[in-house]
């Protein structure tokens, strides 16, 4: 009973994980919270079961869709909206405002074209195979999800860590400014960043909705604040902080769904990272956050 | 070679509606170390941002390498051969040394992909130079010392093997040895053949190391000559030399 909820746990962190790690990415190198992020989630959902079950694509061939039209969707948004806020130098919470209103729109037009009723991916598409390891019985489909999510983080953490790109992005982290002085092109890899985020952010909504295999135009909103949730808990910024708290949020809501009470597994998840943050109230991973000139 | 590797004409600059820069003259010829001195608020950070980019100029033109740059962004103006080792150092405090020393070198490698083996010749030559960065290329920049901090600003810039530096106040903030030390370094700079702008408040120690000065007054050239000349310019010896 346990390994299985472990499983479960594992499962929905690491799509948490993903999430948040797009959504911590965006924060730490343009420093906008783009409140976007979880209506690009749920395009991404939308992207994969249009293309596997109107084109009859394999699985795979969504999640590349997903990806591809949420990080489309996610370069739209820098180019066309924060790209000019950034221009005329708008304060914080300027950018936040203008995403809440991206998500309107996008959860919006996907009421418009897809209806509120709840989509599915048709059952025969889903991988089907089962395993059993001892008592605990895991599904092809759960491994899958946990596959793709670390293969993703992995690439980004060694593309972050190990090449001029991610030393460019840390860089701008850091200061913009002093980064455009080495030649690095600042607004090319803010659009790059955002662009990725959203991409991941798409996938991940994907990854979701074919685990519990249910989409709705609505999806996107519980878990921008899950997302937010995992950010603030992993130290803003953060990109193993988003990993760690993501992983975190997965394992406290199961858990308590399992152990608790089925109704209050929310409930018990935020009061969780609510404790935490009375003991370190600027994540596991937070610095002072003040980005220099 | 004579020719200028970095030439500034009747650059204005500022910011807002305040004039900073009111018509700006200077040349550095390939090879050569040209001190830029003056006052404080005279306008000698401001001429540098406005030559890297960081402040686009208002009039006038920056030639770097016989190509016209003024109103380019910074990063083409870099990628163009101009390195500029900003006032404060401005290194990533949250990067390892190595991770800096790497990025000085992105605009001069191919983008994105660069791994380490492509800037390996370049890493050598400023670790040569300065061999503390080499014991230190595992340890955050932010925990270096002023001094440290220093060396890698320069070695950063060093690393895009630049056409001309711009050096903003090296000795800034940083012990009398310290300050010894970084003249030093910009004495080897020298040799070694590399075209250099420096702006310094330490106007003595400037024009030691310098073939060709100018002093800054309210946002235009003053004066401007060999060392040797304007430590006859009495104007200048009671100004800055005093």
């Amino acid at each position: 009973m346990l390994e299985q909820q472990l499983v479960n746990a594992l499962t929905l962190g690491s799509v948490y994980a993903l999430f948040a790690l797009g959504f911590t990415l965006v924060f730490g190198v343009l420093a906008v919270i783009n409140l976007s992020h979880g209506a690009v989630f749920m395009v991404g959902s939308y992207a994969a079961a249009l293309v596997v079950t109107r084109f009859e694509a394999p699985l795979w061939v969504g999640l590349l869709a997903a990806m591809a039209i949420s990080g489309l969707i996610g370069l739209a948004i820098d180019v066309v909206i924060l790209k000019r806020l950034r221009a005329r130098k708008a304060p914080h919470l300027i950018p936040m405002i203008a995403t809440i209103g991206v998500t309107i729109v996008i959860t919006s037009a996907a009421q418009g074209l897809f209806g509120v009723e709840v989509q599915r991916f048709p059952e025969e598409m889903l991988p089907a195979g089962d395993f059993t390891v001892g008592d605990v019985h895991v599904r092809a489909l759960e491994l899958g999800i946990i596959a793709v999510s670390f293969l993703l983080m992995a690439v980004l953490f060694f593309a972050l860590r190990r090449t001029q790109l991610g030393r460019a992005l840390r860089a701008i982290a850091e200061s913009p400014k002093a980064a455009s002085l080495l030649g690095i092109n600042v607004e090319g890899l803010f659009h790059l960043t955002s662009f990725t985020a959203a991409a991941l952010g798409g996938v991940a909504g994907a990854l979701i909705s074919l685990n519990f295999n249910a989409i709705t135009p609505f999806m996107g909103q519980p878990m921008l604040h899950k997302g937010i949730a995992v950010i603030i808990l992993g130290g803003m910024g953060d990109i193993r902080g988003a990993l760690i708290g993501g992983l975190f949020l997965g394992f406290a809501e199961v858990m308590s769904k399992a152990y608790i009470s089925s109704q209050m597994g929310d409930a018990v998840a935020f009061g969780l990272l609510f404790l935490v943050l009375l003991v370190r109230p600027s994540g596991l991973f937070g610095r002072v956050l003040e980005r220099k000139a | 070679m004579t020719t200028d590797m970095l030439r500034v004409d009747n650059l204005h600059a500022g910011y807002g509606l305040a004039e900073v820069l009111t018509g700006v003259n200077l040349e550095v010829k390939a090879g050569t170390v040209v001190a830029l001195i003056g006052a404080n608020g005279a306008g000698k950070t401001t001429t540098m941002r406005a030559i890297s980019g960081l402040l686009t100029p208002r009039q006038g033109r920056v030639v770097v390498a016989e190509k016209e740059v003024q109103g380019l962004p910074a990063s083409r103006i870099a990628r163009l051969g101009l390195a500029h080792a900003p006032e404060g150092r401005r290194v990533f405090g949250p990067l390892s040394v190595e991770d800096n020393l790497l990025l000085g070198a992105y605009s001069a490698l191919p983008h994105f992909f660069g791994f380490h083996g492509r800037a390996a010749a370049e890493l050598e030559r400023v670790y040569a130079l300065f061999p503390r960065l080499k014991e230190r290329r595992r340890q955050l920049a932010g925990t270096l010392s002023g001094g440290e901090q220093q060396m890698l600003a320069i070695g950063r810039a060093l690393m895009s093997r630049p056409k001309a530096m711009l050096l903003d106040e090296p000795s800034m903030g940083l012990a009398p040895v310290i300050v010894q030390e970084v003249f030093a370094i910009i004495r080897r700079l020298k040799a070694e053949g590399i075209t250099l702008l420096l702006v310094e408040q330490f106007a003595k120690s400037a024009l030691e190391v310098a073939d060709y000065a100018y002093v800054m007054e309210r946002g235009r050239i003053a004066v401007a000559g060999t060392p040797a000349e304007l430590r006859q310019d009495e104007r200048v010896l009671a100004a800055y030399l005093g």
